[in-house]
């Protein structure tokens, strides 16, 4: 049959409209227009970088970090966030490109941290050069991704999920336990240290020059990072990164499409064994040791937390959010910080949320009557209730003093204020219309009392967990794809 | 015509359960051919498709490409012995543009290792840039459809008729001898039915793929099919041009329950 013998030719000949324009496209270009200024402008030359170019420009910003601040701060905010990165990267190659959900991935961890404290600490009487040292690690850590992938590679999903945690699990009881294991031939042997780990492990030798100090070690995982993100985004536009997320977006269709998919997955599985084992050898020469405890559940939901609040599969977006994630609690840690920081995002949100302008004045307005009536209340008719004083110095604690309640032992009333306050968050939701705009700066007012006769007394505790936890709620809720990811389409 | 036939499926059989799907099925696809299957609902058409391509095994009996038994080999190394098909409820890769969705089904014909491309070898840039022509040939196949800034387009943005369209185009880029089209003209209005119809002939003639077609549109069939395989409950009821099949009482029967219909 040739394509013109009597049978009207395609629509677009009929005088359909010409390709170019369809409503879809529209909808994009609208988009794009949206961001128009300074923001629109920054946005479009930011896609139109090489990946490369993109990778350079972000490490040079993080690289001139040390720069500007002290030595302690480069340790609390830049080291962790950075090995949190790497980390996440990693763990990105398995969750965000192939969709394989391995809740056993902090094993691999643990597992280049200990084979490179085996290779290079006087327990072992090893010291091997990290150009050696380096090598050995990555592939035997892919190896062991091999490993755990092979009997795993038939499953999806839950059950995936289910049988690398386990070998999370029984990494951990393992290196607790491995301290005396009795080889055939061998006798009793120390693997691991058992719950007192490998101590003393050396820094990074590379021909006779150490890495070590905070500098130095914060400028080596800005070079890994750099190398490995380079790596992975010619990896992820290439035959193999396109085979993985055609597995991640339709197994059954990949495997018709000349995709093998078991062997696929055993290759990202390994891939991301290699970079977190990497960054255990890095995370062991930071911490100098290896120890058990290090390489758990928690560490693996920090890591997911990243990955998820920076978008699965966006590599840029992890930075972020490690960012977000580890630098938070650390800033948290001070009242002097944390006191700015709770007010800034109360203000944040209320200006983002509460339109018009007028309505805006209002309720600030009237969350500040409501104070200085609550006070002048409770100083006239009960003045133990007033009696306290904020913690720290400067203006605005002063002036808070006249504002809000200080009761002189705020223990028990604060307990129950805080009982009273999640229920009144619970339920503030429900109320509309002329009550929501009652009720707000009530609500508002009691959480501040919280704040200040509860959270802010325990900040270096349990507070700022929690106010990380709040924080990482409210910006899912806001962005469920995460910061920079886009939002994955399931059905349509 | 070849002797050996490049399709041949010999006393095929599957079940589910107690329910027989396929029933000693036999079924010939001669090179460069056009074969149509058409059957009610539940007559095993679909199954047909799984079990050439190897997303079930049969119970017994023996499918061959060419000669070559392919009973027990797993679906990719089907695919990559010259087998393709497209999915009747549509199994795009969504999140992936137009292009990377063409740019994946290569997978089975290209080389280079995972290594090579992170470090962008002069070989693996030759390959990419070849992985990329083969795509915009394959998309290029489709008129203007598939062409231009669609190329960048994410899957889930495209019409139903487009996404059908590009269904063809991933199966083509594996390269195969013998396309099987799983319902081609489902859902589309009559002028894109009509499209298709001249796209499959287009397939055979440009293309040089022979083609096992699963088709509900019976213009469509009329328009293409150079033999038609009726199935009803795994059995083959009919075989041969369209007009015998399409005037087969067994095959209206199937449809219609036409001779119960006249004899109460």
């Amino acid at each position: 049959m040739s394509p013109d013998d009597g049978i009207p030719g395609p629509a677009e000949s009929a005088g359909a409209p010409r390709i170019g324009v369809d409503e879809w496209v529209a909808s994009v270009e609208e988009k794009r227009e949206r961001y128009s200024g300074l923001r629109g402008v920054a946005l479009r030359e930011w896609d139109r970088l090489p990946a490369a170019a993109r990778v350079l420009l972000c490490v040079g910003l993080a690289a001139l970090f040390p720069l500007v601040t002290s030595d302690g701060n480069v340790f609390r905010y830049g080291l962790f966030t950075l090995v949190y990165g790497l980390l996440a990267i990693g763990l990105n190659v398995v969750v965000g490109f192939a969709g394989l959900l391995d809740l056993g991935y902090v094993a691999f961890f643990g597992f280049g941290a200990y084979t490179y404290g085996i290779l290079a600490s006087p327990q072992y009487n090893n010291h091997w050069q990290a150009e050696a040292a380096i090598p050995v690690v990555i592939v035997a850590t892919g190896v062991l991704g091999l490993l755990v992938g092979l009997p795993s590679r038939r499953l999806f999903g839950d059950y995936l999920a289910i049988a690398t945690l386990f070998f999370g699990q029984a990494f951990y009881v393992f290196v607790n336990n491995a301290n005396r294991i009795k080889f055939p031939f061998f006798g009793h042997t120390n693997l691991t240290g058992g719950s007192n780990g490998i101590a003393g492990i050396e820094p990074f030798n590379f021909f006779g020059y150490k890495v070590q100090g905070t500098r130095g070690l914060y400028y080596l995982l800005l070079i890994s990072i750099a190398i490995v993100l380079i790596f992975l985004f010619a990896v992820h536009d290439s035959r193999t990164g396109r085979a993985w997320r055609a597995l991640r977006e339709d197994p059954l269709a990949a495997e018709a499409m000349s995709i093998p998919v078991n062997r696929l997955k055993l290759l990202a599985f390994v891939f991301g064994a290699a970079v977190a084992g990497f960054t255990g050898a890095i995370y062991a020469t930071i911490a100098t040791a290896a120890l058990p405890g290090d390489y758990n559940v928690g560490l693996l939901i920090t890591i997911y937390a990243i990955m998820i609040l920076g978008g699965f599969g966006s590599m840029m977006g992890i930075f972020v959010g490690a960012i977000v994630v580890s630098s938070v609690p650390e800033l948290l840690r001070s009242s002097a910080n944390a006191r700015p920081l709770f007010y800034g995002a109360i203000l944040l949100a209320i200006l983002v949320k509460i339109r018009p302008w007028r309505r805006l004045a209002l309720e600030l307005g009237g969350l500040i009557a409501f104070g200085f009536a609550v006070h002048a209340i409770a100083s006239a008719a009960y003045p133990r209730l007033t009696d306290g004083k904020a913690i720290g110095s400067g203006l605005f604690a002063r002036a808070l003093d006249h504002w809000m309640l200080f009761p002189r032992n705020p223990e028990h009333i604060a307990d129950v204020a805080y009982i009273l306050m999640v229920a009144a968050i619970v339920i503030f939701p429900q109320a509309t219309g002329l009550w929501r705009a009652l009720l707000l700066p009530a609500l508002l007012y009691s959480v501040m009392f919280v704040w200040e006769n509860l959270l802010l007394q325990q900040i270096g505790g349990a507070t700022r967990l929690i106010l990380l936890g709040a924080l990482l709620v409210a910006l899912m809720n806001a962005r469920p794809q995460g910061l920079f990811g886009k939002a994955y389409v399931e059905i349509v | 015509m070849a002797d050996t036939p490049l399709l041949e499926l010999d006393q095929a059989d599957k079940s589910f359960g107690g329910l027989r799907v396929i029933a000693d099925l036999d079924l010939v696809v001669n090179e460069h051919e056009i074969v149509s299957v058409i059957g009610p609902n539940g007559a095993g058409k679909t199954t047909l498709f799984n079990l050439i391509t190897g997303i079930y095994p049969p119970d017994s009996g023996e499918i061959r490409l060419d000669g070559r038994n392919l009973v027990g080999l797993q679906p990719h190394v089907i695919t990559g012995l010259g087998i393709a098909r497209t999915f009747q409820t549509l199994r795009l890769f969504l999140n992936m543009t137009v292009k990377e969705n063409v740019m994946a089904a290569q997978y089975g014909h290209t080389k280079v290792g995972v290594l090579r491309s992170m470090v962008k070898t002069p070989a693996a840039r030759r390959e990419e840039k070849e992985i990329h022509r083969r795509a915009e040939e394959k998309l290029s196949f489709f008129g203007d459809r598939l062409m231009g800034y669609r190329w960048d387009q994410f899957a889930y943005s495209l019409s139903y008729a487009n996404r059908r369209r590009l269904e063809i185009a991933r199966a083509m880029a594996t390269e195969p001898r013998l396309l099987l089209l799983d319902e081609p003209a489902a859902g589309m209005n009559p002028k894109e039915t009509h499209e298709i119809t001249e796209l499959i002939g287009k397939l055979r003639e440009d293309g040089r793929y022979t083609i096992l077609v699963i088709e509900h549109d019976m213009h469509v069939v009329e328009g293409i099919s150079d033999r038609v395989v009726a199935l009803d409950h795994g059995v083959k009821i009919a075989e041969g041009s369209f007009e015998s099949v399409a005037t087969d009482e067994r095959v209206i029967e199937a449809y219609l329950g036409l001779r119960r219909a006249t004899t109460k």
